[in-house]
């Protein structure tokens, strides 16, 4: 699926994001499921707060994380969770 | 496979109360449910709950019996929030007003699932002997008025599988996310109802044609969950995803168990959160261990690979089918019993063609067409009184 630059992804409202310290992981909870997430994919979802794009993620992310080139991982990723429901 | 230290119980299911206004012929609380009438109060359930989540329980159930029933239902559902649970409503429905389900969102209750029996008033209310199809419909339309993600449940035996196309029919109408077709496990009630729940292999795969015509044309709109039975794959399920490996169930009572079902193993001797702590429960005590790893197993399972995704399939079935929980479960093919499963799917055809009976909905009938309903009356006259403590 291709994401244009202007989409801006925000967490379903059927799923929860949060840190569990007993797993040491975040994890998306949704109706009596969980998906343990990788550190990457929690910290690009926590981004997808439904006002930034995900151009301004992508240029967030770079911030966050210089010199690494994210764009077409997070585009991938977002693409992803978008498939699964996660974000819309 | 030495036995693995366990992560935490992740998925916490709190079966509030046995008390339920409905007598559903596949229940899957235990058939002597009626024998055990005590309940937690409402500061034992908020310490079993807080004591799950300090050890990382994150999804919480909270059924029964009917939760509704409980009247501290809210209390429960608001402190389980604070705690940081996923909170999971398990409900047939009934009880949940409008004014109800506004102040259980408020305290902050995630989900909820709705049970239906059938897609016609006239099924419904016979298999659950009650009349509450209309008022489930009403529920559904109230669920999704205070913004719930709602989760339509539906078991699924030979009555109604070939309305499976209007049962997904009903769900996309009353706009569920997720439809859950849970093809009827044999324990408990279902078991002293299996000659007439059970459905034929063709049934069973006629039906899953309909499922998957209907996935395709809601992709993206609502999830169908269908899981074809063990019994006919011939393969055993991941029963619980292992015992003791990420799920607790607390019985209304107190009682802990590794499954719906396992109250009724023997010699199980399944502790209580009134008498112990949970952590204790979970890594020390006997029911919780006695299936874990692969030390218990039988030759036959000890040596297949097979384990590492099923571990060891099923107890509770492999109890009921041989008399004894540590068999390979009968499910398998490689189980020495499994002619008995065999027998059993072969007798489904004969056992309707024997069964054949109107349908009729009559209140407070104990019996009808086959089935036996699950009631307090049922369930003191199907089990033992237990012994007096000399």
């Amino acid at each position: 699926m291709s994401l244009v630059a202007d989409f801006q992804p925000a967490l379903s409202p059927m799923f929860r994001l949060q840190f569990e310290p007993a797993q040491e992981a975040w994890v998306l909870l949704y109706p009596e499921g969980m998906v343990r997430l990788s550190d990457t994919a929690a910290v690009v979802l926590r981004h997808c707060n439904g006002s930034d794009s995900v151009a301004q993620i992508i240029e967030a992310l770079q911030r966050e994380f210089p010199g690494a080139d994210l764009e077409d991982d997070v585009r991938g990723f977002i693409a992803d969770a978008r498939q699964h429901g996660w974000v819309a | 496979m030495a036995t693995p230290r366990p992560g935490p119980p992740l998925w916490l299911l709190a079966e509030l109360t046995y008390r339920c206004p409905l007598h559903c012929v596949f229940c899957s609380n235990p058939v002597d449910y009626a024998r055990h009438e005590a309940e937690l109060d409402t500061g034992q359930w908020l310490d079993v709950l807080a004591q799950a989540r300090a050890m990382g329980a994150v999804q919480l159930g909270l059924s029964g019996g009917e939760p509704l029933l409980r009247d501290d239902l809210e209390v429960i559902v608001e402190h389980a929030h604070r705690l940081g649970f996923y909170v999971n409503l398990i409900t047939s429905g009934i009880g949940l007003t409008e004014a109800r389900a506004k102040a259980l969102k408020r305290a902050g209750l995630d989900h909820v699932q709705l049970s239906f029996q059938d897609s016609t008033r006239e099924l419904n209310d016979f298999l659950s002997c009650s009349r509450t199809f209309e008022l489930k419909s009403r529920v559904a339309s109230i669920i999704k008025a205070q913004g719930f993600p709602m989760v339509l449940n539906c078991v699924m035996h030979r009555h109604n599988l070939p309305h499976v196309g209007r049962i997904i029919e009903m769900a996309e109408a009353m706009d569920a996310q997720y439809l859950e077709l849970a093809n009827t496990q044999y324990y408990g009630w279902a078991w002293i109802n299996r000659e007439a729940l059970m459905p034929t292999a063709d049934e069973l795969a006629q039906a899953e044609d309909v499922v998957n015509r209907h996935r395709a044309r809601l992709e993206g709109r609502m999830k169908i969950l269908w899981v074809s039975p063990d019994v006919v794959e011939a393969k055993p399920k991941a029963c619980m995803n292992g015992w003791g490996a990420v799920f607790m169930l607390v019985a209304p009572d107190g009682v802990a168990l590794p499954c719906h079902s396992a109250r009724m193993l023997p010699g199980l001797d399944a502790p209580s959160v009134k008498d112990f702590s949970l952590h204790d429960i979970w890594h020390r005590s006997h029911a919780f261990n006695a299936y874990r790893g692969d030390d218990w197993m039988s030759e036959t399972c000890r040596s297949c690979d097979d384990k590492r995704q099923d571990f060891g399939g099923c107890r509770c079935q492999a109890f009921l089918f041989t008399g004894s929980a540590e068999a390979t479960d009968p499910a398998c093919r490689k189980s020495p019993h499994r002619a008995v499963v065999d027998a059993m799917l072969a007798h489904a055809p004969q056992a309707r063609a024997a069964s054949v009976q109107p349908l009729r909905f009559v209140p407070n009938a104990a019996r009808q067409a086959g089935l036996l309903y699950r009631s307090d009356a049922n369930s003191l006259a199907l089990s033992p009184e237990p012994e007096a403590a000399c």
